[in-house]
């Protein structure tokens, strides 16, 4: 590593010690960490992530490559801060922790550098790049050229991490956002106008969510503003340690949404919304930008917490959905559950749906491995904690599993997919959409 | 010298562990240099993952051959300090040691290996309708060894006792190494020394605990709790006395304070009143005989006083009731950024006495102390919200905690109800003893463990001119 100029302060030296020092080490959170409760070592946990922070910042331990390791070993996943009765603030210590890794340049080279260029520097950045990417994608499906290239055994001239990746890449949908929602829609008559996000994954893979959200919120009587070119919420760049970036993004988001034209702005994925609901802080020293942040903060809502908010109305009982039943089971997405504490509402609404009999599942608010790229940087972990979801769902004997993010939603999927399982995953919204129409 | 000494344990360790069973780097054992005590901190060389007796046993035996002291950890939830390494030492972590060996339907008993969490042994007896009483507050990762070695104690205690009462066997490795069998599947026995009493709650200064036979009881088929409000601590006190004289025993009498209620219902959102003080009271047992009791409890804390007494609307709320309370030490933590959590039991009849003279001392002193606790069977915990690095207010501390030390003392009580001493209250200990009294315990550490290898320092210390006074 070379020398630079002028070491720059790290943020979690620079941050308010009593941050590091909420945690009292109680064990509170061990049973709930997936890290911990896998390895029983110390340091893949909560208190010992934040123990060696504390370290760090009283210059005790060196910001190494072993810390870094450490921090990307851990899934963000946020049960920890469930668990805390102390209410650490661990989101933002994990959060500080990665931006000094990444401002010290201690990950260390590999491949994990190109994922981190190509993923969060370079394509979730610019969301047409975004999409020419998805329509490749779609093209090299649709055409039959993915097949031909499965069957035809190149795969294996991949590096082994890439070949294995391969069966994973998402289903790219035909039609994106744009071509399936208007640039606004209105219903007979409207109580509210809502701004609709409509992501990036969630665009590419599962436009069909958003007409959904789109048709589940026109038939509450709500106007939806839907913008054709919307950037990344900036949660990929904020979680790997590129918080300029992230504020970049916020920006362009508030600027593109007005929220002072809104009553409420909609994002119907778990991972966006925990970040999205955190503008505020984050741009709370732009003096251009705080204050409209934080009108953000307040107007963004999940589409689940925002249906069960206006009293959203139950679909009709019809001949078709009166004898049906159908064994059904959540997972809760971490970011959804953890941080934005969103727990009843998707329930509230599955419950509302005919013909649908929901069975809890057990450790329903577990990550499922997905984690953001976790699943790419971090593949054996990601895999157990997968197992460990499909066991689980299994024992539920569910034919449809429902959640309500597109990470979660493809890790699954393909979870399901290659134990050769025939239940199918949905979003709460797609199913309440189908049920109104 | 010591430098030297310790790098050939470690290698001598490595030939005996698995790689992921020897932890060496700094950066992996920095997380076991302490428990779940706020201040208390300490560096061990090694961190080693045993997973059987005969593990245990050669590691003991190494150490000793070095002369390098062992420290036993479980998950590290203590509350006194009681797991923090000693300055050069050794950690034995159990949590490798995590088996549940048999359950015996026949004999009601369940034998473990140290390192199953508390509240997976509830488990596994309710899977055959049977049932583990001791539930400490932090039961969900808590292990059982742990338990044993601090005699924990829990919500339950009241009417159930605590982990000694639940405990008919144990094996444990001795200091010099050899692997020892204590007690039996028998519900009467008097052979010889209880030695298996000896090492419940010696904190790992006697012998390292390698399984436990557990005894079990029947499940209680019903169970029903109440919520009572009131407007001062005084009618809490009152209802607790009075539930006790009309010879109701319940399972649970937790007492909260304004400061405990808000912190909790901050965090757990279980719809918690404002109100000064409450009462969170459980009873379990046949269904006519917890009908009858509920109703009477409820009619005594309305004749004592309370604003509001109301029953959990069903089995999850009372669950959730009860997790909340569980959450109440570490909820405190919110408000100042450092939490002392003190463990002064006295008999019944002095709670009063107590709780006042604790509001008293944080008036004096000028310090933010909460207080909940088991109030059914005397055991408080005082709280002091306070912040580590001012230096002032921590002598402040200090003070006030030894003058409430010092009144437990005289009312009858003991400094620790349930936490043990550690390191936390070795201080204070003498106090509680009389010369002879606190002189015999170190002749038994010493017969057992003479050359002071197991949990140094913990309890009491035993150095050199203790030697020669003795």
């Amino acid at each position: 590593m070379q020398n630079r100029n002028e070491p720059k302060k790290l943020r979690l030296e620079a941050m308010n010690y009593s941050m590091l020092q909420q945690c009292m080490h109680c064990g509170m959170c061990l049973p709930t960490c997936p890290t911990y409760m896998e390895t029983k070592r110390e340091r893949n946990s909560p208190r010992g992530r934040i123990a060696w922070m504390r370290a760090i910042a009283d210059g005790d331990a060196e910001l190494d490559k072993d810390f870094a390791d450490e921090i990307y070993d851990c899934l963000g996943c946020l049960a920890c801060v469930s668990a805390c009765p102390a209410d650490v603030d661990y989101a933002t210590l994990f959060e500080a922790a990665r931006v000094d890794v990444e401002e010290q340049d201690v990950a260390g080279p590999g491949q994990r550098v190109f994922w981190r260029w190509l993923a969060v520097k370079t394509i979730f950045m610019h969301p047409r790049l975004l999409r020419l990417v998805g329509r490749s994608l779609y093209l090299y499906q649709a055409s039959g050229l993915q097949a031909l290239i499965r069957r035809s055994g190149l795969l294996r001239l991949l590096p082994k991490r890439l070949a294995d990746l391969e069966p994973q890449t998402p289903k790219i949908r035909a039609e994106f956002s744009h071509q399936l929602i208007k640039q606004t829609e209105a219903p007979e008559h409207s109580r509210y106008c809502v701004g609709l996000m409509t992501g990036c994954v969630q665009d590419l893979a599962f436009s069909d969510i958003n007409r959904d959200t789109a048709d589940v919120l026109l038939h509450n009587d709500c106007s939806v503003v839907c913008p054709g070119v919307q950037p990344c919420c900036g949660s990929l760049h904020a979680h790997n340690g590129e918080l300029e970036l992230a504020k970049k993004l916020a920006r362009q988001q508030i600027d593109l949404f007005k929220p002072e034209t809104l009553d409420a702005i909609i994002t119907n994925a778990g991972g966006c919304g925990s970040h999205l609901k955190t503008y505020g802080h984050l741009l709370a020293n732009d003096p251009e930008y705080a204050e409209r942040a934080q009108e953000w903060d307040r107007k963004l809502k999940d589409i689940h917490e925002w249906l069960v908010e206006i009293d959203f109305t139950p679909p009709l009982i019809n001949e078709g959905s009166k004898n049906a039943s159908q064994i059904i089971t959540y997972h809760e997405s971490c970011h959804l559950c953890h941080g934005q504490k969103i727990r009843s509402q998707p329930r509230k609404i599955l419950d509302a749906i005919p013909g649908l009999q929901r069975v809890e599942l057990k450790e329903s608010d577990w990550c499922c491995g997905s984690a953001g790229i976790y699943n790419i940087t971090r593949p054996e972990t990601s895999a157990k904690l997968l197992d460990r979801k499909l066991g689980h769902i299994e024992a539920t004997g569910s034919t449809t599993i429902a959640t309500s993010n597109p990470g979660c939603h493809l890790q699954i999927q393909n979870g399901l997919k290659k134990a050769g399982k025939t239940a199918t995953i949905r979003h709460p919204i797609s199913l309440l959409a189908e049920a109104y129409r | 010298m010591n430098q030297r000494k310790s790098v050939t344990l470690i290698d001598e360790l490595r030939t005996l562990l698995a790689p992921g069973l020897l932890l060496t780097e700094l950066s992996d054992i920095r997380p076991y240099g302490f428990d779940g005590t706020a201040g208390l901190k300490g560096e061990a060389t090694a961190v080693v993952f045993p997973a059987t007796a005969e593990a245990v046993s050669k590691i003991v035996k190494l150490c000793a051959a070095h002369n390098t002291p062992i420290v036993t950890r479980g998950t590290g939830t203590g509350l006194s300090g009681g797991s923090t390494p000693s300055e050069g030492c050794i950690v034995l972590c159990t949590v490798e040691m995590n088996r549940i060996l048999e359950t015996d339907t026949k004999n009601l008993t369940m034998l473990v290996e140290p390192g199953v969490v508390t509240q997976d042994i509830d488990e596994a007896a309710a899977a055959q309708n049977l049932f583990y009483p001791p539930d400490p507050s932090s039961m969900k990762i808590s292990t059982i060894g742990g338990n044993v070695a601090n005699n924990s104690g829990g919500l339950r205690g009241l009417k159930y006792g605590v982990t000694r009462d639940y405990v008919m066997g144990l094996e444990v490795v001795t200091a010099d190494g050899t692997v020892q069998w204590l007690g039996s599947k028998c519900v009467k026995d008097v052979a010889g020394y209880s030695l298996r009493d000896v090492f419940i709650g010696s904190e790992g200064t006697l012998g390292i605990i390698t399984k436990i036979l557990i005894k079990l009881i029947p499940r209680p088929k019903a169970k029903a709790t109440l919520l009572a409000t009131y407007p001062s601590m005084r009618e809490a006190a009152e209802t607790v006395s009075a539930i006790i004289a009309a010879q109701i025993i319940p399972c649970t009498l937790e007492f909260l304070d304004r400061k405990t209620i808000r912190c909790v219902e901050d965090f757990a959102q279980v719809g918690l009143p404002d109100c000064e003080a409450l009462l969170f009271m459980e009873t379990d047992g046949h269904p006519t005989v917890v009908a009858e009791e509920i109703e009477a409890m409820e009619r005594i804390a309305r004749e004592c006083g309370a604003n509001d007494v109301t029953r959990a609307r069903d089995d999850l709320h009372a669950i959730q009731l009860a997790t909340a309370r569980r959450s109440a030490f570490s909820a405190l933590a919110r408000i100042r950024p450092t939490t002392i959590l003190e463990d002064a039991t006295v008999p019944r009849s002095e709670l009063a006495k107590m709780v006042a003279f604790i509001e008293a001392t944080g008036k004096k002193y000028e310090l933010e102390i909460a207080t909940f606790g088991h109030m059914g069977d005397g055991n408080l915990h005082p709280t002091f919200l306070t912040d580590e690095r001012d230096h002032e207010e921590m002598e402040r501390v200090e003070l006030a905690m030894k003058a409430i030390f010092d009144f437990t003392i005289e009312l009858g009580g003991t400094i620790t109800g349930e936490h043990g001493v550690g390191l936390a209250k070795r201080k204070f200990l003498p106090t509680q003893f009389d010369p002879g009294s606190y002189a015999l315990l170190r002749k038994v550490k010493r017969a057992l463990d003479p050359n002071n290898l197991l949990n140094p320092g913990k309890i009491f210390e035993l150095d050199e001119y203790d030697a020669e006074q003795e």
